[in-house]
């Protein structure tokens, strides 16, 4: 049945659906309102689990660990600053190979201080060894929560749900809750084969020589990647229940026959299907909506590719001095593809810059050029640049203020 | 009662003590420097504690020395997450038992450096928040694992590589933290110190402190033979001066009020326990008036304890600081 929720709500919803027991978290905005649900609903009585509000996000990710090593199912939440204090937990999780869900609310990190939405805290920790999926809208953040306890347990990988701050977390939606019995027939009580136990005492996080460390990273390795199988198994059986996908690895939008192809991750996919719709002028277009960054689907993305001349990647992070980081790994999974189309990184909505419909224009201006551009922030305004950093190039088209690069 | 009067050999002794069952959390073999105070101390806090317990272990020399992948000398459920987080690691093993109904204990083990600095954060919200947690403090008085560092346990005046005596400096500058008040003032139910130089002392209190249903703290005196410079067939004799000159006062507090402490006989001058220690040699330059300050320094701190803590003994007292490490058993009939 539909309901209209607040993204943050639903996702408090689902999470007492999956049953955790233990739930640890800190507040930051935009997570907050997640983790005060749950409270609520611990308060109520309607969620049966030992809620923990720790003193730092340091110590969140600490106790859900310790608690998920002695056998129970966990949930925490997060953003920007708050990840970056769990980093070094986080991969020490992902290295242990103890399974649990996070939901990152996607934010910008400090400095310059800002509370509001992009990709920069979850693209910080995209080499922790976690599963990352991202969420288009809040239908899927619900049904990705679901899937992402199933595909944790099968796989002994923690997963990471990462929604967009703001545009999901606060906006209000009609949101299919699903049923009690449907998540249970579809998520089995959580049984973690290497739980800590008195009557079967093991060592955990031991000291490895170099004789040893290669494989355990190998292995890991191998483990993200044979996880994809297991994503996509997750997201079918999902869709028998449900009737819903949420994505798979990744999902292409538009016409077969479109040349131009714009690669996304999260909730500004939505931006652009709508601006597809609105100006019907420009060519056909087809929107890849990237849900698994880690394991990256490079077979996947070759074939989403196929036919594509012009491959426009849209970021929502940067590495600064060096540029699109999304970009990078499409270009190299694209590499040797006899027919690779011309690839254009572009950041947009940094900080939470409002991205309006007209970006899809710009977009599309912004490629007719003879050589692709390496990268840029296509909605930097240069006017408010301080005059020191006016030789940059800007990618806005529309602005006659471009300069070239020198 | 008549007591049986066959004569006991040595041979007896110490077949019966090798059948006695008792249990062991730790092994023999694992890979602690000889002498080690922490190692002992560990294994009697485990035999204490008995099998039905979950470890948390912070980094440090006990993690290290114990689990070189792929051995390990833990007869117990044990995990290593990281250096400073092992307060909320426990915590978590502790809502995850909780919500489990098992009754295992959790017990948590840091350094000094994994509970007075790095890990202290951890630490004091796990006890704020009340889990039933047994956290034990391996204090050797610097950072150890890394190669002798300074850290806020390590004592006034005394040297790490990087506390190093020179023209300008005489060791540490600041003076050791009181971490057991600090602790305390969490207003938890049981906190104390204890020294591996009184075995039966740190057995009795970590048996006290399993019994508690919340959040207690055990600091642990325990002689480093490579960071202190000790012969390491002396931990034993080192701890217990530490003691005996009233630098390592041992108490135990309830809801922070301090309700015990092990009166000391004799109160010994603190050269005695400094000078057995390369830590503290540049102290012992008697053409340096610099050190004749610092160890009249060192005594007024040790002076300023006794007073303090209450640590001044009433004459003999079998469980003073020259009874306590007296084996007894049959119990306190033989005292
Ligand atoms: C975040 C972090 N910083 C530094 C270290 C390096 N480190 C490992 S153990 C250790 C010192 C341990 O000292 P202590 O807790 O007193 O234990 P000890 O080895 O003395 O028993 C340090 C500095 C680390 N592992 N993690
Ligand atoms: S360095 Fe010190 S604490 Fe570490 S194993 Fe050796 S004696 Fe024990
Ligand atoms: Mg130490």
């Amino acid at each position: 049945m539909l309901k209209a929720l607040e993204g943050s709500q639903a996702i408090a919803q689902t999470v007492a659906l999956c049953r955790p027991q233990v739930v640890a978290a800190y507040p930051i905005t935009p997570q907050t309102h997640i983790v005060e649900n749950i409270a609520k609903l611990v308060a109520d009585g309607k969620m049966d689990c030992e809620l923990v509000s720790v003193e730092s996000e340091f110590s969140a990710a600490s106790l859900v660990l310790g608690a998920a090593s002695a056998g129970s199912r966990t949930y925490t939440a997060s953003a920007s600053q708050g990840i970056l204090l769990m980093s070094e937990v986080l991969y020490n999780i992902a290295g242990l190979r103890v399974p649990m869900v996070l939901t990152c609310a996607n934010r910008a990190i400090s400095a310059p201080l800002s509370i509001w939405n992009d990709q920069q805290d979850s693209m910080a920790v995209r080499d922790a060894g976690w599963i990352q999926l991202y969420c288009a809208d809040n239908q899927e953040a619900v049904d990705t929560t679901i899937q992402a306890y199933r595909i944790a347990e099968a796989t002994e990988l923690p997963v990471m749900v990462c929604m967009d701050g703001f545009t999901l977390t606060h906006t209000l939606e009609p949101i299919d809750i699903p049923e009690q019995d449907m998540v249970d027939s579809y998520l089995p009580p959580f049984n973690f084969k290497r739980a800590l136990d008195p009557a079967n005492p093991t060592s955990v996080g031991t000291l490895v020589s170099p004789d040893f460390y290669s494989e355990a990273r190998h292995s890991h390795h191998h483990a993200l990647l044979d996880a994809a199988d297991e994503i996509i198994a997750a997201d079918n059986d999902w869709k028998q229940l449900s009737g819903r996908s949420a994505g798979g690895l990744l999902s292409v939008d538009g016409p077969d026959d479109a040349r131009i192809g714009i690669l996304t991750l999260g909730s500004v996919f939505g931006t652009l299907s709508e601006a597809r719709d609105e100006y019907t002028e420009l060519p056909p277009t087809k929107l890849i909506k990237l849900r698994s960054y880690r394991p990256f689907p490079v077979d996947a993305l070759r074939h989403a590719c196929a036919g594509l001349t012009e491959l426009i990647v849209l970021e929502r992070a940067i590495s600064p001095g060096y540029g699109g980081i999304v970009s990078a790994e499409v270009q190299m999974a694209l590499s040797g593809k006899p027919d690779m189309p011309r690839i254009h990184s572009f950041a947009v909505g940094l900080g939470g810059r409002d991205i309006p419909l007209d970006i899809y224009r710009k977009l599309h201006a912004a490629i007719k050029v003879p050589e692709p551009r390496a990268f840029s922030i296509i909605d930097v305004e240069p006017e408010k640049l301080p005059v020191e950093d006016h030789g940059i190039e800007s990618a806005n088209t529309d602005s006659n203020q471009q300069r070239s690069i020198s | 009662m008549k007591t049986n009067k066959r004569a006991v050999t040595a041979d007896m002794l110490v077949h019966l003590r090798k059948n006695q069952p008792r249990f062991e959390g730790i092994e023999s073999g694992h890979r602690a420097c000889l002498g080690c105070g922490e190692a002992l101390a560990a294994r009697l806090v485990t035999e204490a504690a008995g099998p039905e317990v979950m470890i948390a272990n912070a980094t440090g020399c006990l993690e290290i020395f114990t689990t070189p992948w792929p051995e390990s000398a833990w007869r117990l459920p044990w995990m290593h997450s990281l250096f400073e987080n092992t307060g909320a690691i426990a915590a978590g093993m502790e809502a995850a038992l909780k919500a489990q109904g098992k009754p295992t204990k959790v017990l948590a083990f840091g350094g000094d450096g994994a509970t007075f600095d790095i890990g202290f954060q951890a630490l004091s919200g796990m006890l704020e928040r009340g889990h039933n947690v047994l956290y034990v403090c391996f204090d050797n008085e610097a950072y150890m694992n890394t190669g002798i560092q300074r850290s806020s346990s390590t004592p006034h005046a005394a040297m790490t590589t990087t506390s190093p005596p020179g023209s300008e400096r005489m060791g540490k500058r600041h003076l050791k933290k009181n971490i057991l008040t600090i602790v305390a003032a969490h207003q938890i139910p049981y906190a104390a110190t204890t020294s591996v130089a009184y075995a039966s002392d740190l057995r009795k209190k970590v048996r006290r402190a399993m019994e508690i249903e919340g959040p207690t703290f055990l600091q642990i005196h325990s002689p480093c033979p490579l960071g202190w410079g000790h012969d390491s067939a002396h931990s034993i004799k080192v701890a217990r001066l530490a003691v005996q000159t009233g630098l390592f006062p041992v108490i135990e507090l309830e809801r922070s009020e301090l309700i015990g402490s092990m009166p000391i006989r004799h109160p010994r001058p603190v050269t005695d326990y400094l000078k057995l220690q390369q830590r503290f040699r540049h102290l012992f330059n008697k053409d340096d008036a610099r050190a004749v300050e610092e160890l009249a320094h060192i005594q007024a701190l040790a002076d300023h304890n006794i007073k303090h803590y209450c640590l001044d003994g009433e004459g003999m007292d079998a469980l003073d600081s020259d009874g306590a490490d007296t084996v007894r058993r049959g119990g306190m009939r033989w005292a």
